[in-house]
C-alpha cells in the first residue's frame, strides 16, 4: 500500500512542477463535464415535466375512448360501458380562466381512475374521501400555487365567477395544470352530464364489442410509449444534446494535448521508476489511479458548473418550449441523483479515452531504451498522412448520409462528419500552406519562422482542430439564426395583416361586437376567423379559415401557388397547406388530402403552399365560409380588424371600455408581433449561449496547448537567442506566428461554417421542423467573427510570448548546459 | 373521524379502504370507530315492520348496508366449489342523497370463487347517483358495473326468487340461477339482529332455502354447477361497539334441512358476543340465547402473516349439536382491499352438512 503512495508521490511531484498543465488537464474535463452535463441537465429537466403532464391522468400512456369527432359525448356511456364490463374511468378536460391566466383543468373519478395510470395512486387512494366530499379539493403543482401566489387550502375564483375547491398541493402533477373532482369540473365547465374522454385499464375482465355499446360513437385511441409532448419537443432536445456533445469534445481536445503531453514529459521518470524496480503493472494501475482521481475532482466541479449553466439557461429553455410547444416545464431544476452519477462517469470515461493513447504508450514503455521526450513530434508526417486519410473516408461518409439519410438523426450525422473530417484534415492543410510559405520565404529568419510553425503543428493541432470546430459551428448557427429572424420577421408581416385581433368569449358576444363594429366609420373591414382541429393519419392538423378579401390576398405569404390560388379558393374544395404538412405527407400543388369533417371526409385539391414558422402541428387553410358549412359547430368568436391608421388606439379602449375585452381577447398587430418574435428570439437564446460556451472553450484550448507548448519550446529558441535575436523579437515572432496559424485556421473555418449553416438550414431544420428558410449569407457576421478568433489567438499567444519575453537569460543558456 | 365510521356485517371496507384508511394498521381502529352513535343516520330500533320489495332495495338514510350471496356447489364431476357475490353500500355522510356525482354513496363489490386447489378473488368500486352501481327494489335488480344480481320474470316478494347472479374477474366468471319454494327468513329478532349487549344492532334477514344451478368458469373452462345458496340482506348505522375487533361468521345447511346461522363478535377484552338462529325446514327461525353457544377453533392456517382458524368445534346443547367443522380450501383468502378470509365448509358430527365461513379483524 505504501509504495503505491510512494509512487503517486512520485508521478504528482510532476504537477507540482507544471502547474499550468495540471490546470489546463482540469480545465479540460471541467468545461467537458459542465456542458456535457448541463445540457443533459435540461434535458432532463424538460423530459421528467412531460412525464408529469402525460401522467396526469391519460395522457397518450393510457388507453383511451375518445368521441368519434373528438367532441364530448353523454356521461350515459360511461355507465353502459362499465355495465359491459369495460374498466373505464371518465375524465373531463377543458380550459378555465383564472387571474389572467389560462389553465388546463381536469376532471377526474378516483374511484374507478386505474391504479396503474401515473400519478394516480397519490390521488386514488390517498385520501379520496377529501378530494370526493365536499369541499373537495383542487390539485396543482408547487409551481402553479406559486405562480398564483396562493397559498395551500384557498379556493380560487375563476373568471366566470365559478368558485373552485381549496388548493392541494400535489407534486407530481405538472405545472399549469388543475385537477379537480369529475363533477366539479363538469360544473366549472359548464358540461354537464357529459365526458371528454374514457381511459382504460388494464383489467381483464370479459367485455362486450364497443361498437354493441356505444355503436360508432366513441373510437379507442391506443396508448403511446412517447407522449406528444416528447415527440414534439425531441427536435430540441436533439438539438440541445448535438451542442452539449461538440462541446464536450472539444473539452476532450484539450484534455487529450495536456496528457499526451504530460505523458511525454515523465517517461524520464517512469522509466527511472521501472529501473527502480517498479512493475510496469503496478505502474500503470497508479497511472490510473491518479487519472481516475484526478477526472473525478473535476467531475464534481463540472458538475457544479453543468447545474450553473443549467440553471441560467433554463428559464429560455422553458420559455421557448412553452412559447413553440406549449411544454410547461418548472423554473426550478430538480435534479435526479442519476444526474450526478452520469456526470461523473463521462468525466472518468472522457479521461480515459482522452489518455487512451498515452496510457498504452507507458504500458508498453520498454525499460532500457532511452526516454526521449520530445519524440511524439518526429513522426508527425506519418501521422499527417494517415490523418488525412481518415478525414477523407469521414467526408465521404458525410457525403453518403446527405444522400442516402432521411431523418433528423442522419442531418445531425452529416453535420458531425463534415465537422470531424474538417477537423482531422486541417493539420494537412495547414502544414500545405505553411509549407507554400516557406517555399516562398527569402529571408532566414523568415524561413525560420515557417519551418518552425512546421514543426509546432503537431503540438498545436488539436486546439487549432478546436478552434475549428467552435468557429465553424458559430459561423453555421449564427448564419442560420439571422437567416431564420430575417424570414421570420417578413412572413410575420405577411402573416399578421390585420390590424387588430379580437376573440370574443363566445358567438352571441362576437355577432354584438361585430354589429358595434359594423357602424364605427374607422373600421375599414372585418375579417371573420375560425379554426377546427381534425386529424390526418392520426396526427392533429389545424384548419384555418380565411376570409375571401383583399386584405389577405395582398399580404398572405404563398411559398408556392397554382394560377389564381385565391379564386380558386372561394368554391371550398380547394385548399393551402403548410409547409411542414407538404413535407410530412410528401405533398404538391395540384395533388388531394382527405380530411375528416363531421358530415364525412372532406377532399381538398392543394392549390398553394405557405410557410407557417413555429407550429409543431399541421395546417391547411380553407375559405372560411366553406369551412363553416363543413364545420358548422366551431366557435366564430375570432375577428380581424382592418382599421384607419392613427384610430387603432382610441377603437381598442373603445372596445375595452364597452365590451370588457382585456389583452388576452384584443389584441392589436403591434403587439402581436413584439410577442412572437419575442418568442422566436428566445428559442435561439440557448442555440446562442451554447454556441458561445464552446468558442470560449476553443479559446482556452489555444491557451493551453500553447502554454504547454512554450515550455518545451527552449530548445528550439535558446539557439536563435544565441545568435543574436532579442527575447523581444523572439517574443513577437511567437506571436505572428500563432495568430498566422490561427488565421489560416479561421479562413479554412469560414468556409466549413456555411457548409454547417447550409446543413442546418436545408437539412436539420427541414427534419425538425419542417420549414425550410433561404439561405442567405451575411459578410459582416463572418468578418466580426473572425475578429472574435483572431482576438482569441492574440489573448492565447500573447500570455507565452509575454512569459518568454521576460525569461531570465541564465535559463535560455540553460538549455545548452542541461543538453539531454 | 367520523368518516370512519362504517360499517357492514363482514368486510365494511371497501367503503373504510376507499376512504383512505390502510386497513392493515388501521382495522382495529377502524371497528373500534365505528358506529357508536347513529350521528345522523337512521338508527335501528326494535320492533321495525319489513315489508317487500321495499326493503330489498337500498335504504340510504342508514350508514352501511349489504346484499350477500353464498352458494355451497358441487359440479358435473361431483367435486365440491363455493361462489360468492355481495355487493355493499356506505353512506360518507347522512342527509338527503345527493344527485348526481355529489352523491355520498360509494358501493363495493366483492365476487370470489373457490375450489379445494384454488380460491379466486374480485373487487369493484364505484359511486353512487351515475348508475355505475346501485340496487332497485322493483323489479329488483342489484349490480355494479357488469354483476348483477336480478329478479327473474315473475320474482315472487316473498321467497327473492328466480334470480339471475352473475360476476367476472380476470380469471374467474360465474352465472347462477337462484329458486327458492319458501319465504325470506327474519334473523335476530324479527328481524332486529342485536351485536352487543349494549344498542348496536342491525336490520337483517335472510333467504337460505335457495336451490342454485348454472356455469361457472375459470381460465377459459367452463364447468355446470348445482347446490344450494343463502342471501343475506342487512343494514345497520351503528352495528358494532367500539371494542369489538372482529368477527367469525357461519351460514350452514344442515343435512336435515334445517339451517343455521351463527356469528360470534370478538371483544378486546377476549370475551365474544356470539348469537345466532335456528331455522326449521318450514322457515321458522328462533333465535339462540348467546349463553348457549360454544364456538372453540380446533386448527390454524397460516396465511399471509396471519393465523386463522379455518376449523371449528361448534356445541349448542340446547339443540343437541355439537359439531366440527372443516374449511374446504384454508387459504380461501380474500386479498382485497380491506382483506378477511371467506369460503365454503363442510362439518360432521350430531350433524352434517356443509356452509360458508367468514372471518374478518385477524
Amino acid at each position: 500500500m505504501s509504495r503505491i503512495i510512494w509512487i503517486l508521490a512520485v508521478l504528482l511531484s510532476h504537477w507540482r512542477r507544471h502547474p499550468m498543465q495540471l490546470a489546463t488537464l482540469l480545465i479540460g474535463l471541467i468545461s467537458a463535464t459542465a456542458l456535457w452535463s448541463g445540457v443533459q441537465a435540461l434535458n432532463q429537466q424538460a423530459r421528467s415535466s412531460y412525464d408529469r403532464a402525460a401522467a396526469a391522468f391519460g395522457g397518450a400512456r393510457t388507453p383511451m375512448l375518445a368521441g368519434k369527432d373528438g367532441a364530448a359525448f353523454p356521461q350515459r356511456l360511461f355507465t353502459d360501458l362499465r355495465r359491459a364490463g369495460w374498466p373505464v374511468s371518465p375524465v373531463v378536460e377543458g380550459r378555465l380562466q383564472i387571474g389572467g391566466r389560462s389553465f388546463r383543468l381536469l376532471g377526474i373519478e378516483p374511484v374507478t381512475l386505474p391504479a396503474e395510470i401515473g400519478n394516480a395512486p397519490a390521488i386514488g387512494k390517498g385520501n379520496s374521501q377529501a378530494f370526493i366530499a365536499p369541499p373537495g379539493q383542487t390539485l396543482a403543482a408547487p409551481e402553479t400555487l406559486s405562480e398564483l401566489h396562493e397559498p395551500e387550502g384557498a379556493s380560487l375564483l375563476a373568471s366566470n365567477g365559478a368558485s373552485l375547491p381549496p388548493l392541494h398541493v400535489q407534486p407530481q402533477l405538472a405545472p399549469g395544470v388543475l385537477v379537480v373532482d369529475i363533477g366539479v369540473a363538469q360544473r366549472l365547465l359548464n358540461m354537464p352530464d357529459r365526458i371528454s374522454r374514457l381511459l382504460v385499464g388494464p383489467a381483464k375482465e370479459p367485455r362486450l364489442p364497443l361498437e354493441t355499446v356505444a355503436g360508432d360513437r366513441l373510437r379507442l385511441v391506443a396508448a403511446d410509449a412517447e407522449s406528444d409532448l416528447e415527440r414534439l419537443t425531441d427536435s430540441f432536445h436533439l438539438n440541445l444534446t448535438a451542442f452539449g456533445l461538440l462541446s464536450f469534445f472539444v473539452g476532450l481536445f484539450i484534455v487529450n494535448s495536456a496528457i499526451g503531453l504530460a505523458f511525454e514529459q515523465r517517461l524520464p521518470m517512469l522509466r527511472t521508476l521501472r529501473a527502480c524496480g517498479v512493475s510496469a503493472c503496478l505502474l500503470n494501475a497508479v497511472l490510473l489511479l491518479e487519472l481516475v482521481t484526478l477526472a473525478l475532482a473535476a467531475g464534481i466541479i463540472g458538475l457544479v458548473c453543468g447545474y450553473l449553466i443549467a440553471g441560467s439557461l433554463l428559464p429560455d429553455v422553458a420559455a421557448s418550449l412553452r412559447g413553440l410547444y406549449g411544454a410547461e416545464i418548472p423554473g426550478q431544476l430538480t435534479l435526479k441523483p442519476q444526474w450526478w452519477i452520469a456526470g461523473l462517469a463521462i468525466s472518468i470515461l472522457g479521461a480515459l479515452a482522452a489518455a487512451a493513447a498515452s496510457l498504452t504508450k507507458a504500458a508498453r514503455l520498454p525499460i532500457l531504451v532511452a526516454a526521449q521526450p520530445q519524440a511524439w513530434q518526429q513522426q508527425q508526417r506519418r501521422w499527417l498522412v494517415i490523418q488525412c486519410g481518415v478525414a477523407l473516408v469521414v467526408l465521404i461518409a458525410a457525403g453518403g448520409c446527405l444522400w442516402f439519410g432521411d431523418s433528423l438523426l442522419s442531418g445531425f450525422a452529416v453535420l458531425a462528419a463534415l465537422l470531424l473530417g474538417a477537423a482531422l484534415a486541417l493539420p494537412a492543410l495547414l502544414e500545405l500552406a505553411l509549407s507554400l510559405g516557406q517555399r516562398s520565404a527569402r529571408d532566414a529568419l523568415v524561413a525560420w519562422c515557417w519551418a518552425d510553425s512546421r514543426q509546432q503543428l503537431s503540438g498545436l493541432s488539436l486546439a487549432l482542430m478546436a478552434l475549428l470546430l467552435a468557429l465553424a459551428v458559430n459561423v453555421g448557427v449564427g448564419t442560420m439564426v439571422e437567416t431564420f429572424s430575417r424570414t421570420f420577421i417578413t412572413w410575420l408581416d405577411g402573416r399578421l395583416a390585420a390590424d387588430v385581433y379580437i376573440n370574443a368569449s363566445d358567438d352571441a358576444r362576437a355577432n354584438e361586437i361585430r354589429a358595434w363594429l359594423g357602424q364605427r366609420p374607422e373600421v375599414q373591414a372585418i375579417l371573420p376567423g375560425g379554426r377546427a382541429e381534425t386529424e390526418i393519419n392520426g396526427a392533429p392538423v389545424e384548419i384555418l379559415g380565411l376570409p375571401d378579401h383583399a386584405t389577405y390576398r395582398d399580404h398572405w405569404p404563398l411559398l408556392r401557388s397554382a394560377n389564381n390560388a385565391w379564386v380558386r379558393l372561394r368554391p371550398g374544395d380547394t385548399g393551402f397547406v403548410s409547409e411542414q404538412l407538404a413535407r410530412r405527407l410528401n405533398l404538391a400543388i395540384g395533388d388531394h388530402i382527405d380530411m375528416p369533417a363531421p358530415g364525412g371526409n372532406w377532399t381538398l385539391e392543394i392549390v398553394g403552399i405557405y410557410a407557417d414558422y413555429g407550429n409543431p402541428k399541421g395546417q391547411v387553410a380553407v375559405n372560411f365560409a366553406a369551412l363553416t358549412r363543413r364545420f358548422p359547430n366551431i366557435p366564430r368568436t375570432r375577428l380581424g380588424l382592418r382599421v384607419a391608421p392613427g384610430e387603432i388606439p382610441a377603437l381598442m379602449s373603445a372596445l375595452q371600455g364597452k365590451f370588457g375585452l382585456d389583452g388576452r381577447n384584443l389584441i392589436d398587430q403591434a403587439t402581436l408581433k413584439a410577442d412572437s418574435t419575442r418568442i422566436f428570439n428566445r428559442t435561439f437564446a440557448v442555440t446562442t449561449a451554447l454556441n458561445s460556451f464552446t468558442l470560449g472553450i476553443a479559446g482556452v484550448a489555444l491557451l493551453t496547448s500553447l502554454l504547454t507548448l512554450s515550455n518545451s519550446r527552449l530548445p528550439q529558441l535558446a539557439p536563435l537567442w544565441a545568435i543574436g535575436i532579442t527575447r523581444r523579437q523572439l517574443a513577437s515572432i511567437e506571436v505572428l506566428k500563432t495568430m498566422s496559424v490561427a488565421l489560416i485556421t479561421t479562413l479554412l473555418a469560414l468556409p466549413l461554417g456555411l457548409l454547417v449553416a447550409w446543413c442546418l438550414i436545408a437539412v436539420v431544420n427541414v427534419k425538425a421542423f419542417g420549414w425550410r428558410l433561404p439561405f442567405d449569407v451575411f459578410p459582416l457576421q463572418l468578418l466580426e467573427l473572425v475578429g472574435v478568433a483572431m482576438l482569441a489567438a492574440l489573448l492565447a499567444a500573447l500570455i507565452p510570448a509575454l512569459k518568454l519575453s521576460r525569461m531570465q537569460p541564465a535559463n535560455l543558456v540553460k538549455v545548452f548546459a542541461n543538453e539531454r | 373521524m367520523n368518516d370512519r365510521r362504517l360499517i357492514s356485517r363482514r368486510v365494511f371496507t371497501g367503503g373504510a379502504a376507499l376512504l383512505g384508511l390502510r386497513p392493515r394498521h388501521s382495522l382495529a381502529q377502524g371497528f373500534a370507530g365505528l358506529g357508536e352513535k347513529a350521528d345522523g343516520f337512521a338508527a335501528v330500533v326494535p320492533g321495525k315492520i319489513f315489508s317487500f320489495p321495499e326493503d330489498l332495495g337500498s335504504h340510504p338514510d342508514y350508514r352501511i348496508e349489504w346484499w350477500y350471496i353464498t352458494a355451497n356447489l358441487v359440479d358435473s364431476s361431483g367435486a365440491a366449489c363455493g361462489v360468492q357475490w355481495t355487493l355493499f353500500r356506505q353512506a360518507s355522510k347522512p342527509g338527503p342523497e345527493q344527485q348526481g356525482w355529489a352523491s355520498q354513496q360509494i358501493w363495493m363489490g366483492h365476487a370470489a370463487v373457490t375450489r379445494m386447489d384454488l380460491h379466486r378473488f374480485s373487487e369493484k368500486f364505484a359511486r353512487g347517483g351515475i348508475g355505475q352501481a346501485g340496487v332497485n327494489a322493483k323489479p329488483f335488480e342489484a349490480w355494479i358495473d357488469s354483476w348483477e344480481m336480478r329478479g327473474l320474470n315473475g320474482l315472487n316478494d316473498r321467497t327473492v326468487a328466480p334470480l339471475e347472479l352473475t360476476a367476472s374477474g380476470a380469471d374467474f366468471s360465474y352465472a347462477l340461477r337462484l329458486g327458492a319454494d319458501r319465504p325470506l327468513v327474519l334473523q335476530g329478532d324479527g328481524g332486529y339482529s342485536k351485536k352487543s349487549e349494549r344498542e348496536q344492532a342491525s336490520y337483517y334477514f335472510s333467504q337460505p332455502f335457495f336451490t342454485a344451478t348454472g356455469r361457472i368458469t375459470i381460465d377459459g373452462k367452463p364447468v355446470e354447477v348445482s347446490g344450494q345458496a343463502w342471501l343475506d340482506r342487512e343494514w345497520s348505522s351503528q352495528p358494532l361497539a367500539s371494542d369489538q375487533t372482529g368477527w367469525d361468521w357461519f351460514s350452514l345447511h344442515l343435512n336435515t334441512n334445517e339451517k343455521l346461522m351463527l356469528f360470534r363478535l370478538r371483544q378486546n377484552d377476549g370475551t365474544d358476543y356470539a348469537s345466532g338462529n335456528w331455522i326449521s325446514p318450514a322457515g321458522t327461525s328462533e333465535p339462540i340465547a348467546p349463553a348457549q353457544i360454544k364456538m372453540t377453533p380446533t386448527a390454524f392456517t397460516a396465511t399471509e402473516a396471519r393465523r386463522l382458524p379455518t376449523a371449528w368445534r361448534i356445541e349448542i346443547p340446547t339443540r343437541g349439536l355439537a359439531i366440527e367443522t372443516t374449511a374446504l380450501n384454508a387459504r380461501s383468502w380474500m386479498g382485497t382491499s380491506f382483506p378477511y378470509w371467506e369460503g365454503p365448509i363442510r362439518f360432521a358430527g350430531s350433524h352434517n352438512g356443509m356452509g360458508y365461513l367468514e372471518m374478518t379483524g385477524y
